[in-house]
């Protein structure tokens, strides 16, 4: 394929483009998406809602931060400070992601404020807008990976792996963040957003920005006025140097796999990890279980995942497995924008959804690498 | 306004909700703890996503797609995503059945 062709297959990813009105035209967008068979007294029980599991999660998750900051603080200055700084920053700025996720779908707890307040929380911590992300993160599940229409696409055809390393330290996505976070502080919401925030929504949005970045010109003040980042290691910079776990499970998602279907077991990723890496992610490495069924709570999804992996692609082993099959994909989608994994099912499982992607003449890989 | 026999009493689990399509409309009828019997429409304000494969926790009902919660016995909204009320009618059990008042 040439430069040519390359930019010729690029698409537009935007909210309010082209793909969008192609993505409402065909049916694509809000359309209604393949799931396993479980039976109703089985998905009730599984969608149960349980304070416990979430409660010892948090009290494990605050305990540690506040250790290991107060580690981080208590040796600043020399080189142990450093593991401890590693921790915290693990807890803060990739914890959170997981934390923001759960407690937005109002799963995590079955007390409401209790979500609540954890996803405010988390919300800070992750730098995103706790109005805005809320109702992304609907649109991410309502057309998950339609080009058009998900604002969550991580890999965008053709993939930048370049960018996707530097995800990995956190610097474009805070960045962005900033300045999204910025603006919206400033009253100001883009065409994009207001495609997604219903109306009654953006002084809610603007309002949690004002907060948000208040927050953080007091951290920046703290540190002008101590002459000492470390007011900033503790709040802001751990966004940055503990990211990188959020990313390394977090991009397995959905990357490499299908765009414009309507079956997630086509467009997301389940792997095997292991239990450290499931408590911090909050077990959505079972990433196909958790889009079909979004009502069942983290603690529920190894459940879920035994009750429907016959139906399933065979999961990934291990994050090392999942890496190397969704980077050879992604290496041939910088020439080959079209292509994509598509994973063998086993003979168990019903056929994929095929309605809007049975013409799809382009090659696809075949099974797991 | 019409009244439609719907479905038998234990035909819904207490705490639990239901299915009932009529003349090309879907509607949601819903057990209480305290086995009182309601309904609504029967899709989510926001997505136009079946309620039945929902959740319901006390007097709350919660979409299966984002989450968003109604209180059934109202129609109002009690999170996001939803924004705008459910529909919902007059309900009544007689002789074991539930009957829904089609408006």
């Amino acid at each position: 394929m040439t430069m040519s062709d390359i930019q010729n297959h690029t698409r537009d990813y935007s909210l309010v483009g082209e793909s969008t009105r192609r993505a409402v035209e065909t049916g694509l967008a809000s359309a209604q998406w393949y799931h396993s068979e479980v039976p109703r007294k089985v998905m009730k029980e599984l969608m149960q809602r349980r304070d416990g599991p979430a409660i010892r999660d948090t009290i494990i998750w605050l305990g540690l931060l506040v250790a290991s900051g107060a580690g981080g603080v208590y040796f600043w200055g020399s080189w142990t400070c450093v593991p401890f700084f590693f921790v915290y920053g693990v807890l803060y700025g990739s914890a959170c992601d997981s934390r923001w996720h759960e407690c937005g779908h109002g799963t995590a707890f079955r007390t409401r404020w209790m979500n609540d307040v954890v996803y405010q929380i988390a919300s800070f911590m992750v730098f995103r807008n706790p109005v805005s992300w809320r109702w992304s993160h609907a649109r991410h599940h309502t057309d998950t990976v339609i080009v058009g229409r998900d604002p969550e696409i991580a890999f965008m055809r053709p993939p930048n792996l370049f960018v996707g390393i530097l995800h990995y330290i956190g610097l474009l996505d805070v960045v962005a963040s900033f300045k999204v976070m910025a603006r919206n502080a400033f009253g100001i919401l883009t065409p994009s957003e207001k495609s997604y925030i219903p109306e009654s929504e953006w002084p809610k949005a603007i309002f949690a920005a004002r907060i948000h970045m208040a927050i953080y010109l007091a951290a920046a003040i703290a540190s002008l006025l101590m002459w000492s980042i470390l007011p900033l290691m503790l709040i802001g910079l751990p966004r940055f140097y503990g990211c990188w776990h959020m990313f390394l499970t977090g991009l397995l998602q959905h990357g490499g796999l299908a765009e414009d279907v309507i079956d997630h077991r086509l467009n997301s990723r389940t792997v095997y990890m292991n239990p450290i890496s499931r408590w911090i992610y909050w077990n959505m490495n079972y990433h196909v279980e958790h889009h079909m069924f979004p009502m069942v709570p983290y603690h529920a999804l190894p459940r879920l995942h035994e009750l429907i992996k016959d139906d399933l692609p065979e999961p990934n082993p291990s994050m090392w497995h999942a890496y190397v099959e969704m980077v050879k994909v992604l290496l041939r989608q910088r020439r080959d924008p079209e292509y994509y994994l598509r994973r063998t099912l086993p003979a168990t499982a019903r056929p994929y959804r095929e309605e809007f992607h049975a013409d799809d003449a382009v090659p696809a890989a075949s099974s797991i690498a | 306004m019409p009244w439609i026999s719907a479905c038998e009493a234990d035909e819904i689990d207490a705490e639990d909700v239901m299915r009932f399509d009529h003349d090309g409309h879907t509607y949601a009828l819903y057990r209480s703890p305290d086995d009182k019997y309601y309904a609504t429409d029967g899709l989510c304000t926001h997505e136009q996503v079946h309620l039945c494969d929902g959740l319901v926790m006390d007097n709350i009902i919660e979409c299966p797609k984002h989450n968003g919660r109604f209180d059934y016995t109202t129609g109002a909204p009690k999170g996001a995503p939803v924004c705008v009320a459910l529909k919902t009618y007059n309900v009544k059990v007689e002789a074991g059945m539930v009957m829904i008042e089609i408006a």
